[in-house]
Protein backbone atom coordinates (compact mmCIF):
# COMPACT_ATOMS: atom_id res chain seq x y z
CA UNK A 1 0.00 0.00 0.00
CA UNK A 2 0.94 3.33 -0.79
CA UNK A 3 1.34 6.26 2.01
CA UNK A 4 -1.23 8.29 -0.30
CA UNK A 5 -3.85 9.32 1.91
CA UNK A 6 -6.51 11.17 -0.47
CA UNK A 7 -9.53 8.63 -0.85
CA UNK A 8 -9.69 7.21 -4.57
CA UNK A 9 -13.15 6.51 -3.95
CA UNK A 10 -15.51 7.80 -0.65
CA UNK A 11 -19.06 5.97 -0.85
CA UNK A 12 -21.35 8.48 1.69
CA UNK A 13 -24.70 6.67 3.19
CA UNK A 14 -25.21 4.54 0.63
CA UNK A 15 -29.07 3.19 0.30
CA UNK A 16 -30.48 0.96 -2.18
CA UNK A 17 -33.89 0.11 -1.85
CA UNK A 18 -36.21 -2.64 -3.93
CA UNK A 19 -39.38 -1.22 -3.60
CA UNK A 20 -40.20 -1.63 -0.07
CA UNK A 21 -37.33 -4.00 0.50
CA UNK A 22 -33.94 -3.27 1.37
CA UNK A 23 -30.78 -3.84 -0.90
CA UNK A 24 -28.32 -1.88 1.16
CA UNK A 25 -28.70 1.05 3.60
CA UNK A 26 -26.47 3.58 5.21
CA UNK A 27 -23.02 2.39 3.76
CA UNK A 28 -20.00 5.41 4.05
CA UNK A 29 -16.89 3.83 3.56
CA UNK A 30 -13.46 5.98 1.93
CA UNK A 31 -10.87 3.44 -0.54
CA UNK A 32 -7.37 4.58 -0.48
CA UNK A 33 -4.84 3.85 -4.28
CA UNK A 34 -3.83 0.38 -3.41
CA UNK A 35 -6.18 -0.46 -0.74
CA UNK A 36 -7.96 -3.91 -0.79
CA UNK A 37 -11.35 -4.06 0.67
CA UNK A 38 -13.12 -7.28 1.43
CA UNK A 39 -16.87 -6.77 1.93
CA UNK A 40 -18.11 -10.50 3.26
CA UNK A 41 -21.69 -12.04 4.17
CA UNK A 42 -24.12 -14.47 3.54
CA UNK A 43 -25.89 -14.79 0.10
CA UNK A 44 -28.66 -11.61 0.29
CA UNK A 45 -26.51 -9.88 2.37
CA UNK A 46 -26.63 -6.97 0.00
CA UNK A 47 -22.81 -7.48 -1.03
CA UNK A 48 -23.56 -7.23 -4.52
CA UNK A 49 -26.21 -4.67 -4.35
CA UNK A 50 -23.72 -2.62 -2.81
CA UNK A 51 -20.96 -3.33 -5.21
CA UNK A 52 -23.00 -2.80 -8.36
CA UNK A 53 -24.39 0.82 -6.97
CA UNK A 54 -21.21 1.59 -6.32
CA UNK A 55 -19.47 0.77 -9.38
CA UNK A 56 -22.06 2.92 -11.21
CA UNK A 57 -24.20 -0.17 -12.52
CA UNK A 58 -27.17 0.83 -10.94
CA UNK A 59 -28.05 3.99 -9.73
CA UNK A 60 -28.98 3.98 -5.64
CA UNK A 61 -31.84 5.20 -3.68
CA UNK A 62 -30.15 7.62 -1.58
CA UNK A 63 -26.21 8.59 -0.73
CA UNK A 64 -23.27 9.32 -3.05
CA UNK A 65 -20.43 8.00 -4.26
CA UNK A 66 -17.42 10.23 -5.71
CA UNK A 67 -14.29 9.19 -7.75
CA UNK A 68 -11.33 10.94 -7.60
CA UNK A 69 -10.76 11.22 -11.47
CA UNK A 70 -7.08 11.68 -13.29
CA UNK A 71 -8.15 14.60 -15.04
CA UNK A 72 -11.26 16.02 -13.14
CA UNK A 73 -10.33 16.13 -9.66
CA UNK A 74 -13.37 14.35 -7.02
CA UNK A 75 -16.10 13.65 -8.74
CA UNK A 76 -19.75 11.94 -8.03
CA UNK A 77 -20.08 9.03 -10.88
CA UNK A 78 -24.00 9.56 -10.89
CA UNK A 79 -23.47 13.69 -11.61
CA UNK A 80 -21.31 13.26 -14.25
CA UNK A 81 -22.46 12.17 -17.93
CA UNK A 82 -23.28 9.44 -19.39
CA UNK A 83 -20.69 9.04 -21.65
CA UNK A 84 -17.90 10.33 -19.05
CA UNK A 85 -19.26 7.59 -17.34
CA UNK A 86 -18.66 5.26 -19.40
CA UNK A 87 -15.35 6.23 -20.23
CA UNK A 88 -14.31 5.96 -16.51
CA UNK A 89 -15.87 2.57 -16.80
CA UNK A 90 -14.05 0.88 -19.44
CA UNK A 91 -10.83 2.80 -18.57
CA UNK A 92 -9.83 3.58 -14.93
CA UNK A 93 -12.19 1.11 -13.48
CA UNK A 94 -12.60 -2.58 -14.23
CA UNK A 95 -15.26 -5.45 -13.29
CA UNK A 96 -14.20 -9.10 -13.12
CA UNK A 97 -17.67 -11.01 -12.72
CA UNK A 98 -17.57 -14.46 -10.83
CA UNK A 99 -18.83 -16.01 -13.95
CA UNK A 100 -16.73 -15.29 -16.48
CA UNK A 101 -19.12 -15.38 -19.62
CA UNK A 102 -20.47 -12.46 -18.19
CA UNK A 103 -17.47 -10.65 -18.19
CA UNK A 104 -15.99 -11.96 -21.79
CA UNK A 105 -17.24 -11.98 -25.16
CA UNK A 106 -17.52 -15.87 -25.72
CA UNK A 107 -17.63 -15.33 -29.72
CA UNK A 108 -14.39 -13.68 -30.06
CA UNK A 109 -10.86 -14.58 -29.88
CA UNK A 110 -8.96 -14.28 -26.46
CA UNK A 111 -6.45 -11.80 -28.19
CA UNK A 112 -9.81 -9.60 -29.50
CA UNK A 113 -11.62 -10.24 -25.95
CA UNK A 114 -8.38 -8.09 -24.40
CA UNK A 115 -7.77 -5.64 -27.55
CA UNK A 116 -11.36 -4.77 -27.34
CA UNK A 117 -11.00 -2.22 -24.67
CA UNK A 118 -7.57 -1.59 -25.84
CA UNK A 119 -9.28 0.32 -29.01
CA UNK A 120 -12.34 1.45 -26.67
CA UNK A 121 -9.93 3.89 -25.12
CA UNK A 122 -8.62 5.01 -29.30
CA UNK A 123 -5.63 2.26 -30.03
CA UNK A 124 -5.80 1.97 -33.19
CA UNK A 125 -2.69 0.11 -34.16
CA UNK A 126 -3.17 -3.60 -34.95
CA UNK A 127 0.01 -4.39 -34.02
CA UNK A 128 0.22 -2.84 -30.97
CA UNK A 129 -2.43 -4.14 -29.85
CA UNK A 130 -2.14 -7.63 -30.60
CA UNK A 131 1.55 -7.28 -28.81
CA UNK A 132 -0.19 -5.45 -25.73
CA UNK A 133 -3.07 -8.94 -25.84
CA UNK A 134 -0.12 -11.07 -26.00
CA UNK A 135 1.37 -9.75 -23.45
CA UNK A 136 -1.13 -9.59 -21.08
CA UNK A 137 -2.26 -13.42 -21.66
CA UNK A 138 1.36 -14.22 -20.40
CA UNK A 139 0.89 -12.35 -17.02
CA UNK A 140 -2.09 -14.33 -16.51
CA UNK A 141 -0.04 -17.82 -17.02
CA UNK A 142 -2.17 -18.51 -20.76
CA UNK A 143 0.20 -19.59 -23.48
CA UNK A 144 0.65 -16.74 -26.24
CA UNK A 145 -0.13 -19.23 -29.05
CA UNK A 146 -4.12 -19.30 -27.38
CA UNK A 147 -4.36 -15.69 -28.42
CA UNK A 148 -6.48 -16.51 -31.61
CA UNK A 149 -8.34 -19.61 -29.83
CA UNK A 150 -12.36 -18.54 -29.01
CA UNK A 151 -12.61 -18.00 -24.96
CA UNK A 152 -15.00 -20.94 -25.11
CA UNK A 153 -12.34 -23.62 -26.02
CA UNK A 154 -10.63 -22.86 -22.21
CA UNK A 155 -10.96 -24.02 -18.69
CA UNK A 156 -12.94 -22.20 -16.50
CA UNK A 157 -9.76 -21.05 -14.74
CA UNK A 158 -8.55 -19.82 -18.12
CA UNK A 159 -11.71 -17.99 -18.71
CA UNK A 160 -11.36 -16.23 -15.35
CA UNK A 161 -7.89 -14.87 -16.18
CA UNK A 162 -8.95 -14.05 -19.32
CA UNK A 163 -11.47 -12.24 -17.86
CA UNK A 164 -8.65 -10.68 -15.49
CA UNK A 165 -6.36 -9.52 -18.42
CA UNK A 166 -9.05 -7.67 -20.64
CA UNK A 167 -9.82 -5.77 -17.33
CA UNK A 168 -6.15 -4.84 -16.35
CA UNK A 169 -5.35 -4.29 -19.96
CA UNK A 170 -6.17 -0.30 -20.08
CA UNK A 171 -4.48 0.21 -16.45
CA UNK A 172 -7.22 0.67 -14.01
CA UNK A 173 -6.54 1.93 -10.73
CA UNK A 174 -10.00 0.35 -9.31
CA UNK A 175 -10.96 -2.99 -9.72
CA UNK A 176 -14.51 -4.59 -8.69
CA UNK A 177 -14.44 -8.43 -7.93
CA UNK A 178 -17.82 -10.22 -7.34
CA UNK A 179 -16.45 -13.61 -6.32
CA UNK A 180 -14.02 -14.01 -8.39
CA UNK A 181 -12.62 -17.37 -7.30
CA UNK A 182 -16.22 -18.29 -7.15
CA UNK A 183 -17.30 -21.82 -8.54
CA UNK A 184 -13.41 -22.62 -9.35
CA UNK A 185 -12.22 -25.68 -8.60
CA UNK A 186 -9.67 -25.37 -5.34
CA UNK A 187 -6.31 -25.76 -6.88
CA UNK A 188 -7.39 -23.59 -9.76
CA UNK A 189 -8.01 -20.85 -6.97
CA UNK A 190 -4.84 -21.30 -5.32
CA UNK A 191 -3.18 -20.08 -8.97
CA UNK A 192 -5.59 -17.40 -9.64
CA UNK A 193 -5.44 -15.69 -5.71
CA UNK A 194 -1.33 -16.03 -6.39
CA UNK A 195 -2.06 -14.11 -9.28
CA UNK A 196 -4.62 -11.30 -8.07
CA UNK A 197 -2.04 -10.52 -5.03
CA UNK A 198 0.82 -10.59 -7.20
CA UNK A 199 -1.19 -8.05 -10.01
CA UNK A 200 -3.19 -6.06 -7.03
CA UNK A 201 1.03 -5.65 -5.49
CA UNK A 202 2.84 -4.37 -8.67
CA UNK A 203 0.03 -1.83 -10.32
CA UNK A 204 -0.71 -0.64 -6.87
CA UNK A 205 -4.52 -1.49 -7.29
CA UNK A 206 -7.12 -0.50 -5.25
CA UNK A 207 -9.69 -3.54 -5.27
CA UNK A 208 -13.03 -4.17 -3.99
CA UNK A 209 -13.59 -8.07 -3.28
CA UNK A 210 -16.79 -9.20 -2.82
CA UNK A 211 -16.84 -12.76 -1.21
CA UNK A 212 -18.34 -15.42 1.12
CA UNK A 213 -15.39 -17.39 1.35
CA UNK A 214 -12.82 -15.72 4.81
CA UNK A 215 -9.91 -17.24 3.48
CA UNK A 216 -9.91 -15.33 0.43
CA UNK A 217 -10.63 -12.30 2.22
CA UNK A 218 -7.96 -13.11 4.49
CA UNK A 219 -5.61 -13.46 2.38
CA UNK A 220 -6.31 -10.75 -0.06
CA UNK A 221 -7.76 -7.44 1.52
CA UNK A 222 -6.56 -5.34 3.75
CA UNK A 223 -9.68 -4.37 5.51
CA UNK A 224 -13.37 -6.19 5.92
CA UNK A 225 -16.67 -5.13 5.97
CA UNK A 226 -19.26 -7.29 7.47
CA UNK A 227 -22.72 -7.27 5.81
CA UNK A 228 -26.19 -8.69 7.07
CA UNK A 229 -29.58 -7.87 6.21
CA UNK A 230 -28.25 -5.09 4.01
CA UNK A 231 -25.86 -3.16 6.31
CA UNK A 232 -22.70 -3.41 7.58
CA UNK A 233 -22.44 -4.29 10.83
CA UNK A 234 -19.19 -4.68 11.44
CA UNK A 235 -15.79 -3.59 9.48
CA UNK A 236 -11.91 -3.09 10.41
CA UNK A 237 -8.82 -4.20 9.66
CA UNK A 238 -9.02 -7.71 8.22
CA UNK A 239 -7.32 -9.91 11.02
CA UNK A 240 -9.14 -7.98 13.54
CA UNK A 241 -12.29 -8.37 12.49
CA UNK A 242 -11.93 -12.19 11.84
CA UNK A 243 -9.84 -13.01 15.21
CA UNK A 244 -11.55 -10.92 17.80
CA UNK A 245 -15.02 -10.21 15.80
CA UNK A 246 -17.37 -8.19 18.07
CA UNK A 247 -20.92 -8.77 16.09
CA UNK A 248 -22.68 -11.78 17.07
CA UNK A 249 -23.12 -12.46 13.45
CA UNK A 250 -19.69 -12.12 12.62
CA UNK A 251 -18.63 -14.26 15.24
CA UNK A 252 -21.19 -16.75 13.80
CA UNK A 253 -19.58 -16.54 10.00
CA UNK A 254 -16.19 -17.27 11.47
CA UNK A 255 -17.10 -19.94 14.00
CA UNK A 256 -18.85 -22.07 10.69
CA UNK A 257 -15.79 -22.19 8.52
CA UNK A 258 -14.98 -25.77 8.98
CA UNK A 259 -11.08 -26.21 10.18
CA UNK A 260 -8.67 -28.21 8.67
CA UNK B 1 17.73 1.93 26.49
CA UNK B 2 14.60 3.73 24.80
CA UNK B 3 10.98 3.25 25.41
CA UNK B 4 9.43 1.57 22.73
CA UNK B 5 6.25 -0.10 23.80
CA UNK B 6 4.11 0.95 26.70
CA UNK B 7 0.76 -0.82 27.74
CA UNK B 8 -1.42 1.58 30.11
CA UNK B 9 -4.46 0.37 31.93
CA UNK B 10 -5.57 -2.39 29.35
CA UNK B 11 -8.60 -4.36 29.82
CA UNK B 12 -9.81 -7.49 27.56
CA UNK B 13 -12.75 -9.59 28.04
CA UNK B 14 -14.43 -11.64 25.49
CA UNK B 15 -17.91 -11.73 24.72
CA UNK B 16 -19.48 -14.83 23.31
CA UNK B 17 -22.28 -14.19 21.05
CA UNK B 18 -22.66 -17.57 19.89
CA UNK B 19 -22.68 -19.30 23.19
CA UNK B 20 -25.45 -17.19 25.48
CA UNK B 21 -23.92 -14.03 25.36
CA UNK B 22 -21.82 -14.71 28.15
CA UNK B 23 -18.63 -12.45 28.58
CA UNK B 24 -15.24 -14.29 29.84
CA UNK B 25 -13.19 -10.85 31.58
CA UNK B 26 -9.73 -11.79 30.74
CA UNK B 27 -7.01 -9.03 31.67
CA UNK B 28 -7.57 -5.96 33.74
CA UNK B 29 -5.56 -3.05 34.73
CA UNK B 30 -2.38 -4.16 32.45
CA UNK B 31 0.81 -1.66 32.78
CA UNK B 32 3.75 -3.11 30.55
CA UNK B 33 6.65 -1.10 29.19
CA UNK B 34 9.04 -2.58 26.48
CA UNK B 35 12.43 -1.01 25.57
CA UNK B 36 15.16 -1.37 23.19
CA UNK B 37 17.72 -4.20 23.74
CA UNK B 38 15.52 -5.85 25.79
CA UNK B 39 13.75 -8.97 25.61
CA UNK B 40 11.06 -9.57 27.55
CA UNK B 41 9.38 -13.39 28.57
CA UNK B 42 5.51 -13.45 28.92
CA UNK B 43 4.84 -15.63 31.48
CA UNK B 44 2.18 -17.47 32.84
CA UNK B 45 0.95 -20.67 32.94
CA UNK B 46 -1.04 -22.90 29.98
CA UNK B 47 -4.26 -21.15 29.38
CA UNK B 48 -3.22 -17.60 31.21
CA UNK B 49 -3.56 -15.69 28.07
CA UNK B 50 0.37 -15.06 26.96
CA UNK B 51 -0.69 -15.53 23.71
CA UNK B 52 -3.89 -12.97 23.65
CA UNK B 53 -1.64 -10.58 25.17
CA UNK B 54 1.05 -10.52 22.25
CA UNK B 55 -1.94 -10.71 19.94
CA UNK B 56 -3.18 -7.54 21.53
CA UNK B 57 0.38 -6.08 21.17
CA UNK B 58 -0.15 -6.64 17.46
CA UNK B 59 -3.43 -4.84 17.17
CA UNK B 60 -4.63 -8.37 16.25
CA UNK B 61 -6.90 -8.59 19.03
CA UNK B 62 -8.54 -5.78 20.73
CA UNK B 63 -8.54 -4.05 23.46
CA UNK B 64 -11.80 -3.69 25.89
CA UNK B 65 -10.54 -0.27 27.31
CA UNK B 66 -6.74 1.41 27.78
CA UNK B 67 -4.01 2.31 25.60
CA UNK B 68 -1.06 0.47 23.81
CA UNK B 69 1.38 2.84 22.38
CA UNK B 70 3.91 2.14 20.14
CA UNK B 71 7.19 4.37 18.89
CA UNK B 72 6.61 4.25 15.13
CA UNK B 73 7.92 6.46 12.76
CA UNK B 74 9.20 9.18 15.22
CA UNK B 75 5.90 9.31 16.98
CA UNK B 76 3.76 7.78 19.70
CA UNK B 77 0.73 5.69 17.69
CA UNK B 78 -1.96 4.20 20.04
CA UNK B 79 -2.63 1.02 18.53
CA UNK B 80 -6.10 0.23 20.26
CA UNK B 81 -7.70 3.49 18.02
CA UNK B 82 -5.61 3.99 15.49
CA UNK B 83 -6.76 3.36 11.89
CA UNK B 84 -6.43 0.14 9.91
CA UNK B 85 -4.05 2.15 7.55
CA UNK B 86 -1.81 2.92 10.30
CA UNK B 87 -1.75 -0.47 12.25
CA UNK B 88 -0.66 -1.86 9.19
CA UNK B 89 1.84 0.76 8.50
CA UNK B 90 3.14 -0.35 11.89
CA UNK B 91 3.38 -3.87 11.14
CA UNK B 92 5.59 -3.28 8.03
CA UNK B 93 7.72 -0.86 9.06
CA UNK B 94 8.03 -1.32 13.00
CA UNK B 95 6.89 -4.50 14.14
CA UNK B 96 7.45 -8.06 13.37
CA UNK B 97 5.31 -10.88 14.47
CA UNK B 98 6.67 -14.69 14.61
CA UNK B 99 3.77 -16.40 15.30
CA UNK B 100 3.04 -20.53 15.31
CA UNK B 101 1.24 -20.96 12.36
CA UNK B 102 2.30 -20.23 8.89
CA UNK B 103 -0.70 -19.01 6.73
CA UNK B 104 0.39 -18.61 3.13
CA UNK B 105 -0.80 -18.40 -0.31
CA UNK B 106 -0.31 -21.90 -1.62
CA UNK B 107 1.93 -22.46 -4.94
CA UNK B 108 4.27 -19.46 -3.76
CA UNK B 109 7.57 -20.31 -3.20
CA UNK B 110 9.46 -20.33 0.14
CA UNK B 111 12.55 -18.05 -0.90
CA UNK B 112 9.80 -15.71 -2.02
CA UNK B 113 7.60 -15.71 1.22
CA UNK B 114 10.67 -15.28 3.19
CA UNK B 115 12.15 -12.00 1.16
CA UNK B 116 8.39 -10.18 1.04
CA UNK B 117 8.28 -8.17 4.17
CA UNK B 118 11.76 -6.82 2.94
CA UNK B 119 10.49 -6.38 -0.39
CA UNK B 120 7.54 -4.24 1.08
CA UNK B 121 9.78 -1.90 2.89
CA UNK B 122 11.53 -1.17 -0.45
CA UNK B 123 14.78 -3.11 -0.61
CA UNK B 124 15.74 -4.60 -4.22
CA UNK B 125 14.35 -7.73 -4.59
CA UNK B 126 17.87 -9.13 -5.54
CA UNK B 127 18.91 -7.95 -2.05
CA UNK B 128 16.18 -9.02 -0.31
CA UNK B 129 16.38 -12.55 -1.94
CA UNK B 130 20.23 -12.71 -0.75
CA UNK B 131 19.61 -11.96 2.43
CA UNK B 132 16.69 -14.74 2.55
CA UNK B 133 18.84 -16.93 1.55
CA UNK B 134 21.26 -16.38 4.01
CA UNK B 135 18.79 -17.13 6.31
CA UNK B 136 17.34 -20.40 5.09
CA UNK B 137 21.08 -21.55 5.09
CA UNK B 138 21.23 -20.45 8.47
CA UNK B 139 18.05 -21.88 9.37
CA UNK B 140 19.23 -25.11 7.92
CA UNK B 141 16.33 -25.33 5.07
CA UNK B 142 17.66 -27.64 2.05
CA UNK B 143 18.04 -25.85 -0.69
CA UNK B 144 15.92 -27.84 -3.00
CA UNK B 145 12.93 -26.88 -1.32
CA UNK B 146 13.15 -23.47 -1.47
CA UNK B 147 11.28 -22.61 -4.80
CA UNK B 148 8.19 -24.95 -3.29
CA UNK B 149 5.83 -23.69 -1.11
CA UNK B 150 6.37 -24.54 2.50
CA UNK B 151 3.11 -25.39 3.18
CA UNK B 152 3.71 -28.89 1.97
CA UNK B 153 6.75 -28.91 4.12
CA UNK B 154 6.83 -30.61 7.99
CA UNK B 155 5.92 -28.48 11.29
CA UNK B 156 9.48 -27.77 12.10
CA UNK B 157 10.48 -26.73 8.60
CA UNK B 158 7.38 -24.37 8.69
CA UNK B 159 8.38 -22.84 12.05
CA UNK B 160 11.69 -22.20 10.51
CA UNK B 161 10.42 -20.40 7.49
CA UNK B 162 7.94 -18.41 9.43
CA UNK B 163 10.99 -17.44 11.98
CA UNK B 164 12.91 -16.31 8.59
CA UNK B 165 10.52 -14.16 7.46
CA UNK B 166 10.09 -12.56 11.01
CA UNK B 167 13.84 -11.91 11.16
CA UNK B 168 14.52 -10.98 7.54
CA UNK B 169 13.76 -6.73 8.12
CA UNK B 170 15.36 -5.16 11.07
CA UNK B 171 12.15 -4.61 13.06
CA UNK B 172 12.37 -1.99 16.43
CA UNK B 173 10.05 -4.14 17.96
CA UNK B 174 9.38 -8.26 17.64
CA UNK B 175 7.19 -10.23 19.09
CA UNK B 176 7.64 -14.00 19.48
CA UNK B 177 5.67 -16.60 19.72
CA UNK B 178 6.99 -20.06 20.90
CA UNK B 179 10.15 -19.45 18.37
CA UNK B 180 11.91 -22.42 19.17
CA UNK B 181 8.70 -25.11 19.79
CA UNK B 182 9.16 -27.73 17.54
CA UNK B 183 12.59 -27.30 16.71
CA UNK B 184 15.98 -29.55 17.14
CA UNK B 185 18.80 -28.77 19.61
CA UNK B 186 20.91 -27.26 17.00
CA UNK B 187 18.33 -24.78 14.95
CA UNK B 188 17.15 -24.05 18.61
CA UNK B 189 21.00 -22.57 18.81
CA UNK B 190 19.98 -20.60 15.29
CA UNK B 191 17.17 -18.91 16.80
CA UNK B 192 18.90 -17.80 20.43
CA UNK B 193 21.84 -16.91 18.02
CA UNK B 194 19.14 -14.99 15.92
CA UNK B 195 17.39 -13.30 18.86
CA UNK B 196 20.67 -12.19 20.29
CA UNK B 197 21.58 -10.40 17.39
CA UNK B 198 18.38 -8.71 17.45
CA UNK B 199 18.78 -7.79 21.11
CA UNK B 200 22.34 -5.69 20.29
CA UNK B 201 21.23 -4.04 17.07
CA UNK B 202 18.39 -2.74 19.61
CA UNK B 203 15.64 -4.59 18.95
CA UNK B 204 12.72 -4.52 21.69
CA UNK B 205 11.67 -8.24 21.67
CA UNK B 206 8.79 -9.70 23.78
CA UNK B 207 8.62 -13.97 23.59
CA UNK B 208 6.71 -16.78 24.66
CA UNK B 209 9.06 -19.23 25.19
CA UNK B 210 8.01 -23.04 26.18
CA UNK B 211 11.01 -23.68 28.43
CA UNK B 212 13.36 -22.15 31.13
CA UNK B 213 16.73 -22.53 29.06
CA UNK B 214 15.51 -21.21 26.26
CA UNK B 215 14.17 -18.12 28.26
CA UNK B 216 17.47 -18.24 30.58
CA UNK B 217 19.48 -17.84 27.42
CA UNK B 218 17.98 -15.26 25.95
CA UNK B 219 15.94 -12.88 27.92
CA UNK B 220 16.76 -10.17 30.42
CA UNK B 221 13.11 -10.03 32.37
CA UNK B 222 10.21 -11.24 32.40
CA UNK B 223 6.62 -10.06 32.88
CA UNK B 224 4.29 -12.55 34.62
CA UNK B 225 0.57 -12.21 32.70
CA UNK B 226 -1.22 -13.97 35.52
CA UNK B 227 -1.06 -10.90 37.84
CA UNK B 228 -3.03 -8.93 35.84
CA UNK B 229 -5.89 -11.24 35.15
CA UNK B 230 -9.55 -10.79 36.43
CA UNK B 231 -9.75 -11.83 40.04
CA UNK B 232 -6.13 -12.25 40.46
CA UNK B 233 -5.70 -10.45 43.89
CA UNK B 234 -9.00 -11.00 45.23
Amino acid sequence: MTQNNTPLLRVSDLTMMYGDRVGCRNVSFDLRPGEVLGIVGESGSGKSTLLRSISAQQEPTKGVVEYHTRIDGIRDVYQISEAQRRLLMRTDWAFVHQNARDGLRMNVSAGANIGERLMAVGDRHYGNIRAAAGNWLGKVEIAEERLDDLPSTFSGGMQQRLQIARNLVTSPRLVFMDEPTGGLDVSVQARLLDLLRGLVHDLNLAVIIVTHDLAVARLLSHRLMVMQGGAVIESGLTDQVLDDPQHAYTQLLVSSILQN
Amino acid sequence: MSDMLHVENVAKAFTLHTQGSVTIPVFEGVEFHLNSGECIALTGESGSGKSTFMRMLYANYTCSSGSINVFHDGTWLDITTASPHAILDMRKRTMGYVSQFLRVIPRVPTLEIVAEPLIALGTARDAAKEKARDLLTRLRIPERLWQLSPLTFSGGEQQRVNIARGFIADYPIMLLDEPTASLDVQNRATVLALIDEAKLRGAAIAGIFHDHDTRDAVCTGSFDVTSFKVGAND
